[in-house]
């Protein structure tokens, strides 16, 4: 049996997730030599054995003796989780217990705690983000700086802290208190919409899709909606976000590895499975009365997956979306999404004007997109000189080799008055600034 | 054609994250596979517990080990069959314990003719 791509790192997160029910949030650094022990009796085991039949099955059982011995060594130096105290002190009930805490249910409800615990209010969003990313998706801190494109050491000290806060907040979130439980799930939300847009958006140097940051985020969702509780009209919308986006990942970097506008992206490489399942959750997201930015964003990404072509495109629904998005989170960023689709519906001198008119347009300054778009606009109503000075402009400011080259080809378009194509609704589509690429050194 | 013992010492780095591990893992199975594809595996052993005891002396003392560093202590066996002494340790130059600061020692298994 072939073991399937990244079933470690997925069984590690569920592993440190109930090992630490078990043991107690203090006991963190246990459960992570628990999960680092079971991984290694399975490299024993099966390397001249072959993986077994169900390798998830294997893990946890191994995690769980290792945990039952661990629980016998260290019941009298250790205080485990206070809420299982007693049970776990005694050898009477300990077994059974244990092997409660390890029934496939259970672990589920256990992934959910630690999400929400790792959502912690006394964290700020990027720590949120890198110890989700720890924790539930079994990213060593290596592995979570360079997804960041940060230090290991700034990523080391960040986690550790976090681990902290997580440690001394005694008692991991609590899935049963409704109350609670909502109101934690809107940091849960912007947490993974914050990962998500990391690796689809993300100020990378090397590759501006991070496709495995996306995949991590989709998977968190997921397990959300198979929690009672999480299954929420906002947890569908954020996922039907995420699959509208993720739908395109693949056309937005050309066959040569070049971004790749919107208009220009080959749309039979829009992966329609994934618009499918999209379109299905953004159906399931629209019951109850709340509208939250994850709907109006899927319903935006849907108008866009569901037409043909840019000229296809109901570009009046999705300036009536980005009105409803002002209202409900409005910034420069947004209104700069909706100030393009002004000018694709009513044209380039529309558009411009309505570039100029956005609130606060300054702190844009440092985004090339903002530049690139009055160049686009500018370019269309025939200034070339104009639309080149705001290339440029752009340019200067491109934080990774695809933007570099994507908007010198635009440069070049300006000389040559090559007016055919380009238009970076994609890049600039629902990129809200996001704050991990300002992030504040630690 | 003769018989060779390989003993696998070391357990490796532990720190290695779950995608390195997996990754390590993988690469044993394909080692391995190709070792049996040619020919060579006898019998694939048995992994050993790190922890054990030792009984030593005419005393019978008992203690607990081996007390020896993580890296020397057996941690695996194989049996295999190889040409020459040269052979079976050319073919052990690409285990992947030694990627990760193990070792394998290549014992020529005595043959009893009784």
């Amino acid at each position: 049996m072939e073991l399937s791509d990244h079933l470690f790192r997925r069984e590690s997160g569920r592993m440190l997730a109930v090992l630490t029910r078990v043991f107690g949030v203090h006991n963190l650094a246990l459960a992570e030599d628990v999960v680092q022990e079971a991984f290694c009796r399975a490299i024993e085991v099966w390397r001249f054995r072959g993986v077994p039949e169900n390798p998830s099955a294997w893990l946890m059982a191994t995690a769980k003796n290792c945990a039952l011995d661990a629980l016998r060594r260290e019941r009298s130096a250790r205080v485990f989780a206070p809420e299982l105290g007693r049970f776990l002190q005694s050898e009477w009930t300990l077994a059974r217990v244990v092997h409660e805490l390890f029934e496939p249910n259970a672990i589920k409800d256990d992934l959910l705690r630690m999400m929400f615990s790792c959502c912690h209010p006394r964290l700020p969003e990027n720590a949120q983000i890198a110890l989700m990313l720890h924790i539930l998706c079994g990213f060593s801190v290596n592995e979570v700086a360079s997804a960041f494109l940060n230090t290991h050491a700034a990523i080391e000290k960040r986690i550790t802290r976090a681990k902290k806060v997580l440690a001394t907040s005694r008692k991991l979130f609590d899935v049963t208190a409704i109350t609670e439980f909502s109101a934690r799930l809107h940091a849960v939300h912007r947490a993974i919409y914050l990962l998500f847009n990391e690796g689809y958006h993300g100020a990378s140097p090397e590759r501006a899709v991070r496709v495995e940051l996306c995949r991590e985020a989709m998977r968190l969702a997921a397990v959300i909606l198979e929690h009672p509780l999480g299954k929420t009209p906002t947890t569908y919308a954020l996922a039907a976000l995420m699959c509208l986006g993720a739908a395109r990942l693949s056309a937005r970097v050309n066959t040569s590895g070049d971004l790749s506008s919107l208009p220009e992206q080959d749309r039979s490489r829009w992966d329609q499975d994934l618009v499918a399942d999209g379109l299905k959750l953004l159906e399931l997201s629209a019951t109850g009365s709340e509208v939250t930015e994850y709907h109006v964003e899927a319903a935006i990404a849907s108008v866009h997956a569901v037409a043909h072509s840019i000229e296809d495109t109901d570009w009046r629904q999705i300036v009536s979306l980005y009105d409803t998005l002002m209202l409900i989170r409005p910034s420069p960023i947004v209104a700069l999404n909706r100030a393009i689709a002004v000018g694709q519906n009513e044209g380039s001198e529309r558009g411009l004007a309505e570039i100029r008119a956005i609130a606060h347009g300054e702190r844009l300054g440092n985004y090339p997109f903002y530049h690139a778009a009055l160049g686009e606009f500018e370019l269309r109503s025939g200034k070339h000189e104009a639309a080149h000075q705001h290339f440029r402009t752009a340019l200067a400011l491109a934080r990774n080799s695809m933007e570099h080259r994507f908007l010198e080809q635009r440069v070049g378009a300006c000389k040559r008055g090559d007016t055919s194509y380009g238009c970076f609704w994609d890049q600039v589509l629902l990129s809200f600034k996001n704050h991990l690429e300002a992030d504040q050194p630690d | 054609m003769s018989e060779f013992t390989f003993l696998f010492r070391g357990r490796g780095d532990t720190a290695g994250s779950p995608e390195q591990n997996q990754k390590h893992l993988e690469k044993w199975v394909a080692w391995f596979k190709e070792l049996g594809a040619k020919g060579h595996v006898i019998d694939p052993g048995r992994p050993l517990e790190q922890t054990g005891k030792v009984i030593k002396g005419q005393q019978k003392d008992v203690t607990d080990g081996p007390y020896a560093e993580a890296k020397d202590v057996v941690g695996g066996y194989m049996l295999i069959e190889a040409k020459d002494l040269q052979h079976a340790a050319d073919l052990a130059k690409d285990c992947p314990i030694l990627d990760v600061g193990g070792s394998v020692e290549v014992r020529p298994t005595q043959m009893l003719n009784m």
